[in-house]
């Protein structure tokens, strides 16, 4: 690669192209100005782009409200100072005053620093997993190792930490722990199935799959979520009656897997029949040829969509609100409630939309680095 | 094991169809020890079908397969002892692009025969070097030319030290100066005494190599015998007419 660079430069006189063909002024030119309409176009966005800027800096950071003195009488917040520049400047004494009720929901509060670690081993899991390095046998230990901590301390009861029953969970942990569980489970069901649904082989492993994803996809997500926290409990025997939890958890890996599924047998029709018939060739057995020559090209190349469904899931655990579950934004809703903060959801909802975002935006931005890498290494 | 005085591949009145397609009609064939069979016919003869139905790649409907002593059935225990007996070199490589050159070449012997790494990476080396491509071994697929990735994927087979190779078309895919290189690894490796069955249309290299050339037409073998006996005393019309087809071709 380098060597042929330099060969290039070399041949060729000029070491850059004259500014007006390349460079910022005339892609400016090119793609802003390129015509009297095209012109007028730019200019009109370009206002209306800096009018709105100028406008949330100013409600957001210039005329906002920060913090509100406690009224001494009652002892709670006083939100005057709020209520009179509402409309002008944002209120983020609601964010200060309500944040852990956010971020940990109804968790008792003396016992909530418990789910402060919750949330950062889940951080520390996500970038260790991000890291080509630990691309190990000892990740899945690492795995084990914290989603058992996790439950340690979200449950308690050792060490000489309360027990904090399920019911009183909520908060950025319960978002964190329906996705990643979600996830987690659902990927290796999904590479199950899209093996199974090319088993021609194994006709009726083949309708299994088919019928487990065309019936799972066939329906809304809001449905199984349902189905399990009102249906579910009525089959089963008294006491013995899995925690809701635990249901909407089982509903949401159930519905993930199939999308995933489908997204991994893309891959595995994109690959040559020639890869299939080497492997076969050379012996390998059938596991073998699926986990050392079929699945990591496969996967590789269903990236984009992979990432994509999984940023689409990680929002989605959030429709477990209906149920009653208290996820993040659940948690959000109901600090919003307060009658004190009522007129205040906006600032609430924006904070809300920033945790999501910086969540979806580092996968989206961890993909297109991996498709980078992928690309750079063993590219065909 | 083996035992020299055995037939290292019988064909026994082999059919398979395609749907409705007869692909191959009555095939048979037997291929001793070292012997070196050059299969030729025009497209559509059959020719890639029955080197593929050898380690079932396809199977056949009727007839009987030995393979070493083997008869290929549905036994899967039978399938793995041929496939490890048995190389195969594609007409497109299908080198795994995902790994190394050297990763390609150990993936078999470390999986299939269970051989330690260290060994695997030493007899890959040799092998690689036999093909004269030793410095390459760190790179991937991509970054090789045709004839270096057809090179490798020769000796991706001979690292698993079948007793039979077969060839499906190794040089119809690749530019004409990339050829020689391929047929000349070929060529040395028939002359170290290995069993070869090789499907090509080049002529030359079945004269200096086969022991025998057969020409397959509409699913058949028509004729058979050695090359010089063959291209200069072609029996039957199919075989003249091809013939007459693929040197004008060259």
């Amino acid at each position: 690669m380098s060597t042929a660079t330099t060969t290039h430069s070399a041949v060729s006189r000029r070491e850059r192209p004259p500014l007006l063909v390349a460079g910022p002024v005339a892609w400016a030119r090119a793609n802003l100005f390129g015509s009297f309409w095209s012109s007028l176009v730019t200019l009109g966005l370009t206002y209306f782009l800096i009018k709105f800027a100028v406008g949330f800096i100013d409600w957001a950071l210039i005329k906002s409200v920060w913090t509100v003195p406690m009224d001494p009488a009652t002892g709670k917040l006083n939100p005057e100072a709020c209520r009179a520049a509402k409309g002008e400047g944002a209120c983020w004494a609601v964010i200060w005053d309500k944040y852990r009720f956010i971020l940990f929901g109804r968790y008792p509060f003396d016992e909530q620093w418990r789910g402060a670690i919750v949330i950062v081993l889940f951080l520390g899991l996500f970038v260790v997993s991000a890291m080509r390095r630990f691309w190990r046998r000892e990740l899945v230990l690492i795995w084990i190792v914290t989603l058992t901590a996790i439950g340690v301390l979200q449950w308690g009861g050792v060490f000489g930490m309360p027990y904090v029953g399920q019911d009183e969970w909520g908060g950025l942990p319960i978002t964190l722990i329906l996705s990643t569980f979600g996830l987690a489970f659902a990927f290796p069901i999904a590479i199950l199935v899209a093996l199974g649904r090319r088993a021609t082989t194994l006709p009726a492993v083949k309708l299994l799959c088919v019928v487990y994803v065309e019936l799972i996809r066939g329906v809304p997500l809001i449905s199984l979520l349902f189905m399990a926290s009102v249906m579910f409990p009525l089959f089963m025997p008294v006491g013995l009656n899995p925690d809701k939890l635990l249901r909407a958890q089982i509903a949401i890996i159930l519905f993930a897997a199939a999308y995933l599924a489908e997204v991994v047998r893309g891959g595995l029709q994109a690959l040559s029949r020639g890869q299939y018939e080497a492997a076969d060739a050379l012996g390998l057995t059938y596991w073998q040829k699926m986990g050392l020559i079929i699945l990591p090209q496969a996967l590789r190349l269903v990236i984009p969509p992979l990432v994509n469904t999984f940023i689409g899931f990680f929002k989605d655990t959030s429709l477990v609100l209906i149920i009653g579950i208290f996820d993040l934004l659940t948690s959000g809703k109901v600090a919003v409630a307060d009658p004190i903060w009522q007129a205040f959801s906006t600032e609430v909802y924006i904070m809300l939309g920033l945790i999501y975002f910086c969540f979806c935006f580092s996968m989206a931005r961890y993909s297109q680095g991996l498709e980078r890498e992928f690309a750079k290494s063993g590219g065909r | 094991m083996s035992d020299s005085t055995r037939d290292a591949i019988v064909l026994d009145k082999v059919n398979k169809w395609f749907g409705q397609l007869h692909v191959l009609r009555d095939v048979s064939l037997t291929v001793g020890q070292q012997e070196k069979v050059v299969v030729c016919g025009p497209s559509g003869s059959g020719k890639s079908t029955l080197i593929r139905c050898i380690n079932r790649l396809e199977t056949h409907q009727e007839g009987r397969i030995l393979v070493d002593g083997t008869e290929l059935t549905d036994d899967t225990r039978a399938l793995d002892t041929v496939r490890r007996e048995v190389g195969m070199v594609f007409q497109s490589f299908n080198l795994f692009p995902h790994l190394t050159i050297l990763e390609n070449c150990t993936l078999a012997p470390i999986w299939v025969r269970k051989m330690p790494k260290a060994e695997a990476d030493e007899v890959a080396m040799e092998f690689l070097t036999r093909v004269k491509i030793p410095e390459q071994a760190g790179k991937f697929p991509g970054q090789l030319s045709g004839g270096q990735q057809q090179r490798v994927a020769i000796a991706r087979a001979l690292c698993m030290r079948p007793k039979i190779m077969l060839f499906d078309e190794p040089t119809s895919a690749l530019d004409p100066e990339m050829i020689k290189e391929v047929l000349d690894t070929m060529i040395e490796l028939a002359e170290s005494g290995m069993t070869m069955v090789v499907v090509t249309h080049e002529m030359g290299f079945a004269r200096q190599v086969a022991d025998r050339v057969v020409f397959m037409d509409e699913g058949e073998v028509v004729e058979s015998g050695t090359p010089t006996r063959m291209f200069e005393e072609p029996q039957t019309d199919r075989l003249k007419l091809f013939l007459s087809q693929i040197l004008r071709g060259h």
